[in-house]
């Protein structure tokens, strides 16, 4: 008698024949490699998976992997994964995208994407800037960028892709950052679990056009005062001593310190299952300098998946009116017949 | 015939219920519904009628007729925008209640028509149709609104009367439709048999006309409409290829019937996908053509032009995808409700890029159903996206339908290839005899493969942007595509095979060119007429074809887009006969045109 057991896959089986063509030193690296950690541990096979992307650096992702992928058109995305998903609620597919990509020719896609909780993952890596064309101000570059298209500085204020899905009833919103690897392949996981669209917004570095955009998140030094981490449950804390928080004051957030009369019971919990996503939103609000910006999981809800809505619509109807018969259909309406 | 009134008179209702009943009756027929751009002019102006011809004979027809032999005109502004086309000595029923002093001068009318003489030349039956429908359904308690949305079903009868035609078939129409409404029922079958008796009593009409059963071919026949055959024809496409069908749409004018149609036909394994926009549209149906089903995408010009640059991503992807452009007069928003075939370079140059593709258009309503079969066949034939053009003519006229033996339908084959095992190496842009490369779809262990628009390397499918390779596959997909020739009938002429002059139509045009083709053939002038159905690649004796006759006549609802095609790649120095008016050729258009070209 013999026996098999399912292959242990490992990062290396998702890991295509193709040179990596990334400047040396960019966030992508770190992300395709966390992603590689993530994909085995699934339990899902490669031939399962499909990777798809718009254009831009990161959308050269799907490359790199050992699965099914296709590279599209810029911003176009999240609607060919529509179409794919939609058709094979069988495969896990997952959108990997651009600040530029996503927000600025796609944001129309993305938006119906989202709202439509196909059960897709849309990874969407951060860098404030056009990296592929060579350095133009992004829809997330702050104010005031000086950039080759704009020297005397940015005009328009830029979006926050967390508000945005949040305000597209986003079922799974999370936030992570290239460099911060262990937090980033638990994010991933997640986002790979949930079923409905989830979104992730990756903080990464393009060390050749916008090098340093996210230092205040990921420098060693201050990192722990600049960010905070998501916790289902628990208080918002932060700081290198844990020794500051984040307190409602009305509708409004402010940081406090701990001790001196606040305890951790008077600052706010996070709730990531709430379903009103006011607080989701108010959290994809706060940025530095100001506030510490939150990652992890700012929002994971359950709702009906369009791919799921769409395919039962089919079983529905053949269960009211029979597998479709063409002699039926042709003959519908009045016939008659020439002898 | 042709009812014409206001868009709120139900004037479309009017002609496709005569249509029915003429096709039931045997006749063969065409329509050319015309109706506003607007959904609501103001009522009883220009901007708002509605007119829908009806064309039924005991012969063979082709299209909804010039001219017509009588009109029913609901109002003043219908009159006098519908007038020219009534032949002289023709039957115009007018509804006299609305011709009052507001609908006079809505319509531009100085003086009442009805009493100025102007219409001596036409047999003129002015009707009481609004108080005479309101006596017809007095009784059932209806509001005055309601009573006057019955004046089409009277309108109706009256015509039934005139042709001799059942009201059965319409009276079953009613109970189908209001049956849930028993008043609503009551008053339109009273209405309309109010309208039938008045013809029959009132001797106001000096004779009935009979229009005896056409000589089709025979068989089983239903009336149907384009869009619903393109729709059928999909449905069908699918069946025969063992596909799921994925439609990715975005509606506009007169595309969208095929999404509505395909909609209520979820039973069939049909998933419809109304996406946010005609980008969306498309490259949706990408996605889901990479994951192996049949694709399809319906628009009209200008959510093509949006399409464009993901048609490209699927040339170059070489997935199987059709896209099919229901024409309307352009540019940008043009004339959305009106018809147009100058989408044609559009779809055979309209890219970025050395792009090919196949190109074919339906000829008929019904034929849409065949176009629809053969732009699938070669889509997965060749691994490519399709152009199935189509036009708003065709697409809401309507002609009887001669039912397709299901078994005569073969399959189309579909190949995706199965798991390779550990060790064998796949190769996404490795080639068959037919250029095709491997439909391979996710799920499939060992295949797994990376597309996208970025060029190829031959063979292997690796992003490649080395100059030789780049022009070695520019070569090859144009290769793919013009190899196709090889691959469909060739040419078929209707006339000599050789003579003085060669008629070249393509698409919604054929009926119009047929008949004329055969009119001035019947008086003996020396002129054939041969109508493409693939406009890339063209038939392969599509040359040798013009060599036969002295001259070639292209008659096309565009500014002469075949003729650029056909000079370009034939050097035959081809004559136009040109029409952008939103409106199909009339049938004396094209045998002036022929007669003058023979002279
Ligand atoms: C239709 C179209 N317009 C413009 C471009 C050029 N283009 C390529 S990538 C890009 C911006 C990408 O920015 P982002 O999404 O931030 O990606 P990054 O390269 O930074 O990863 C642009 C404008 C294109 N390829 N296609
Ligand atoms: S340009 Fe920037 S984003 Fe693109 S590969 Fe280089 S470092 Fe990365």
């Amino acid at each position: 008698m013999s026996t098999t057991s399912l292959p242990v896959l490992t990062a290396n089986d998702f890991a295509s024949d193709q040179d990596v063509r990334w400047c040396p030193g960019c966030g992508d690296y770190s992300i395709l490699a966390q992603m590689k950690k993530v994909l085995p541990s699934l339990g899902v096979p490669p031939e399962k998976m499909v990777f798809v992307s718009g254009i831009g650096c990161s959308s050269r992702f799907p490359y790199y992997m050992n699965t099914y992928g296709i590279h599209s058109i810029h911003g176009r995305a999240p609607a060919v994964a529509t179409g794919l998903k939609a058709s094979r609620p069988d495969l896990m597919v997952w959108v990997i995208t651009g600040d530029g990509d996503g927000l600025s020719i796609g944001g129309n896609h993305l938006m119906h994407a989202i709202r439509r909780n196909l059960d897709i993952n849309i990874v969407l890596f951060n860098n404030r800037i056009y990296g592929l064309t060579k350095g133009q101000y992004s829809p997330t570059s702050p104010l005031g960028k000086v950039t080759k298209s704009t020297p005397m500085g940015a005009i328009d204020n830029p979006l926050h892709p967390l508000s945005i899905a949040i305000g597209c009833e986003g079922t799974f919103i999370a936030r992570s950052i290239d460099t911060n690897i262990k937090h980033l392949g638990a994010m991933l996981k997640r986002a790979a679990e949930h079923r409905g669209t989830s979104f992730i917004e990756v903080y990464q570095n393009c060390n050749v056009f916008n090098d340093g955009a996210f230092d205040y998140a990921t420098d060693r030094e201050t990192k722990a005062d600049t960010t905070i981490e998501l916790e289902h449950g628990k208080p918002l804390i932060f700081g290198k001593n844990r020794d500051k928080g984040i307190r409602l004051n009305g509708m409004n957030p402010e940081v406090v310190e701990l001790g001196k009369g606040i305890s951790e019971d008077d600052l706010l919990f996070h709730d990531e299952q709430a379903p009103e996503p006011s607080l989701a939103y108010l959290l994809s609000r706060m940025s530095y300098p100001e506030f510490p910006e939150p990652i992890g999981v700012f929002r994971a809800v359950n709702h009906p998946m369009y791919d799921d809505l769409l395919n039962a619509q089919v079983v529905e109807a053949r269960k009211a009116r029979g597998d479709g018969d063409l002699s039926k259909l042709f003959n519908s309406g009045e016939t008659w017949t020439v002898a | 015939m042709r009812f014409c009134g206001d868009s709120g008179d139900g004037m479309q209702l009017a002609g496709t219920q005569f249509t029915n009943t003429s096709a039931l009756a045997g006749n063969d027929i065409a329509t050319f519904p015309d109706f506003p751009a607007e959904i609501r002019a103001p009522r009883g102006t220009k901007a708002g009628v509605s007119g829908f011809q009806i064309h039924f004979a005991s012969k063979e027809i082709f299209t909804p007729g010039d001219q017509v032999d009588a009109l029913v005109a609901f109002n003043p502004a219908a009159l006098t925008t519908n007038l020219m086309d009534l032949v002289s000595g023709g039957i115009l029923v007018i509804n006299k209640d609305a011709f009052d002093e507001k609908g006079l001068k809505q319509a531009g009318y100085e003086e009442n028509p009805l009493e100025d003489g102007s219409l001596a030349a036409y047999q003129v039956f002015p009707i009481e149709v609004t108080r005479l429908t309101r006596l017809a359904v007095d009784d059932l308690g209806l509001g005055m609104k309601e009573a006057d949305r019955c004046r089409n079903f009277y309108a109706m009868g009256l015509v039934f009367w005139l042709y001799d035609r059942s009201l059965e078939p319409t009276l079953r129409y009613i109970e189908a439709k209001f049956g849930k409404r028993p008043e609503i029922a009551e008053a339109n079958r009273r209405a309309l048999k109010a309208g039938y008796n008045y013809g029959e009593t009132t001797e106001a009409f000096a004779s009935q006309f009979r229009v005896n059963k056409a000589e089709l071919v025979p068989g089983l026949y239903r009336n149907i409409m384009g869009n619903e055959a393109t729709a059928y024809g999909l449905i069908t496409a699918a069946k025969r290829s063992n596909c799921q069908l994925f439609l990715g749409s975005y509606p506009i004018t007169p595309a969208s019937d095929i999404l509505h149609e395909l909609a209520k036909h979820k039973n069939f394994g049909v998933l419809t996908f109304q996406a946010e926009d005609e980008i969306a549209a498309v490259t949706s149906a990408i996605g889901a053509a990479f994951g192996g089903s049949m694709s399809v995408t319906t628009s009209s010009g200008p959510g093509i032009a949006l399409k464009q640059e993901a048609i490209g991503l699927a040339v170059m992807t070489e997935l199987p995808l059709l896209v099919i452009n229901v024409q309307r007069g352009g540019p940008s928003t043009g004339l959305p409700t009106k018809t147009e075939q100058a989408d044609l370079l559009q779809a055979v140059c309209g890219r970025n890029g050395e792009c090919p593709l196949p190109v074919i258009a339906a000829r008929s309503p019904a034929d849409c159903f065949d176009a629809v079969q053969e732009a699938w066949r070669i889509a997965v034939r060749y691994m490519t996206p399709v152009f199935l053009l189509t036009d708003g003519y065709i697409a809401n006229g309507s002609e009887p339908w001669k039912i397709p033996d299901l078994k005569s339908l073969a399959p189309i084959e579909v190949k995706h290839p199965g798991p390779l095992s550990d060790g064998d190496v796949f190769h996404a842009y490795a080639r068959d005899e037919r250029l095709a490369r491997p439909w391979a779809i996710p799920g499939t262990p060992g295949l797994m493969h990376r597309i996208g628009g970025l060029e190829k390397q031959d063979i292997t499918g690796n992003v490649n942007y080395e100059p030789a390779n780049h022009q070695h596959m520019v070569d090859l997909r144009a290769r793919k595509v013009a190899n196709i020739a090889l691959d469909i009938p060739p040419q078929a002429v209707d006339g000599p095979a050789t003579g003085k002059l060669l008629v070249l139509s393509w698409g919604g045009t054929y009926g119009a060119c047929a008949t004329a083709v055969r009119e001035v053939q019947a008086k003996g002038g020396a002129v054939a007429h041969a109508h493409l159905r693939y406009l890339n690649p063209f038939p392969a004796n599509l040359g040798e074809l013009f060599k036969n006759y002295e001259k070639v006549l292209i008659p096309e609802l565009n500014k002469g887009q075949l003729r650029l095609l056909i000079r370009g790649q034939y050097m035959v120095d081809a004559a136009g006969l040109n029409k952008v008016q939103g409106k199909p050729f009339s049938v004396y258009e094209i045998v002036n045109k022929i007669n003058e070209l023979l002279r």
